[in-house]
């Protein structure tokens, strides 16, 4: 089960019908928990897209309430149990964005034109393993091994660490980036 | 007796600086009359500075309007006599009020109290920055979306620190003194409690006896230090995020509060990067300057260039 979620619905929706700028804290916050309502209505769904394509102006303060709080409640062990995944993210929003995945030490995958990439603080190892899956995926960590050279256990350990960081996700035929498979395990 | 305070011919940033020294030592309670009468040019951060002085005393002030009809009627477009006849006694000839056309008005002297109002002073400014930050000053069109989130986030810091309302101007113009060219300026103005008393009230400041404002400025500029950043490490982003800004589109950003004032400057100025001991002013003042694009050179002051001051300097 997935969930689609356009940001700039939610933003007229709670705060004002008139908005179109995603800015001040408040709003971010605002917003956020709107989002965590409709998450909870919908009974956690595997896989949340939030869409930022009706967006138009995305400052720090709302970068941080939203995009950065949403991952760091993900992240937690007492979080919801699904993936997130971002599209409608352009050039503009991505210079805050990157700001506070980089203050808080986060990671994101965002789809462009139906292409996942990954934002934010990963390591060079984490990266390349992610790009292996991305485009080979769903694949199993023995095939991810052979394909980068390295040891299987120390792929699936690394697999396992970005399953955990929630940019991959276990699926019946190995490692996929959320929001890429049709089908969940 | 009135105390007259004398506005500059020309009033920015830097001449502002006069109109402090004469209004520091006069005693609460007196009679101020502030005197614009020969004034011929003001920046968005003279006039919103202006609106400042008026709300730094509890005592109203007079206030002598421009005797320059250009210049009156150049301050009546920009918004600041809307705004001053509640905040001043005004004496002399006002212009009709009339709204802002002039295409190097961005946005008008506008109030910032809530967070409405930052939604509405982004949300104006939205579609003429596009126009004239791509199309007049010839800047790449990545610079409007981080143009907006750099307004939202120094007015923000109004509603978030102030503890009252403020103000906040965008104009280009054409900024002769250094550069030769067309700048854009955001103002961001506020008479409230100051950098150093925002970050004194967060629970994990620890007093020294350093501590004064040129540190709070530090910790808030340099450091992005936030009253709020304890047990929430994203604080204190906006203003990092704002160096940023400037840093990408070659541009500058002065703050003044309290008695210093902090300046990170590109390389056409040579602004002090420090200056404290300054005569006390409340509140912030925040103003943001990127420059015009010509071409792919680089812009240069144009003067010589000398080695930028990087110590701190202490006033007299």
């Amino acid at each position: 089960m997935s969930l689609l979620i356009d940001v700039g619905t939610v933003l007229r929706g709670t705060v004002c019908d008139l908005y179109s700028n995603l800015v001040t804290r408040p709003t971010g916050a605002a917003v956020r928990s709107a989002i965590e309502r409709q998450v909870v209505e919908i009974g956690t769904p595997v896989v949340t897209t939030i869409d930022f394509s009706q967006v138009n102006v995305l400052d720090f303060s709302c970068a941080d309430e939203i995009v950065a709080k949403l991952l760091l409640r993900y992240a937690d062990a007492d979080g919801p149990t699904g993936y997130l995944l971002f599209r409608g993210i352009n050039d503009s929003h991505l210079d805050p964005i990157e700001i506070v995945l980089e203050r808080h030490a986060l990671a994101l995958v965002a789809l462009h034109d139906g292409f996942a990439e990954l934002f934010g603080v990963v390591t060079e190892n984490e990266r390349s393993h992610w790009e292996t899956v991305r485009d080979h995926g769903p694949v199993q960590s023995e095939v991810v091994a052979r394909m980068l050279d390295v040891e299987p256990e120390s792929a699936e350990r690394q697999l396992e660490q970005l399953r955990h960081r929630r940019l991959l996700m276990r699926h019946v035929n190995g490692f996929a980036v959320p929001g890429t498979v049709p089908e969940l395990a | 007796m009135t105390t007259v305070i004398s506005v500059p011919p020309s009033l920015d940033d830097q001449t502002f600086e006069h109109v402090v020294e004469q209004l520091a030592p006069v005693p609460e309670g007196a009679k101020i009359l502030v005197d614009a009468r020969h004034a011929r040019w003001a920046s968005p951060f003279g006039l919103t500075a202006l609106l400042c002085v008026a709300q730094s005393r509890t005592d109203r002030m007079s206030f002598a309007v421009p005797e320059h009809a250009d210049t009156a009627s150049y301050w009546s477009r920009a918004g600041f006599f809307r705004h001053a006849a509640e905040l001043y006694d005004l004496h002399g000839t006002v212009p009709r009020q009339r709204d802002a056309h002039e295409s190097d008005v961005l946005l008008e002297i506008t109030p910032v109290v809530k967070t409405d109002d930052v939604h509405g002073v982004v949300g104006r400014i939205n579609q003429k920055a596009a126009e004239i930050l791509h199309g007049q000053l010839g800047l790449d069109t990545a610079i409007t979306g981080a143009f907006g989130m750099t307004l939202s986030e120094s007015a923000g810091n109004i509603v978030e620190h102030a503890g009252q309302g403020g103000w906040v101007a965008v104009q280009t113009y054409k900024y002769l003194k250094r550069l030769g060219r067309r700048v854009v300026v955001i103002a961001v103005c506020d008479a409230g409690i100051g950098f150093r008393q925002s970050l004194e009230s967060s629970p994990s400041h620890r007093r020294s006896d350093r501590w004064d404002d040129g540190m709070a400025l530090e910790d808030a500029v340099l450091r992005a230090t936030s009253r709020f950043r304890h047990g929430d490490k994203g604080r204190g982003q906006g203003l990092a995020g704002i160096r940023r800004f400037i840093s990408r589109w070659n541009g500058k950003l002065t703050v003044r509060s309290g008695t210093a004032r902090i300046a990170i400057s590109p390389e056409w100025d040579e602004d002090v990067p420090m200056t404290e001991g300054l005569p006390f002013f409340p509140g912030a003042q925040v103003q943001i300057t990127i420059p015009e694009r010509i071409g792919d050179a680089t812009v240069r002051a144009k003067s010589a260039v000398s080695a930028r001051p990087r110590s701190r300097e202490r006033q007299p």
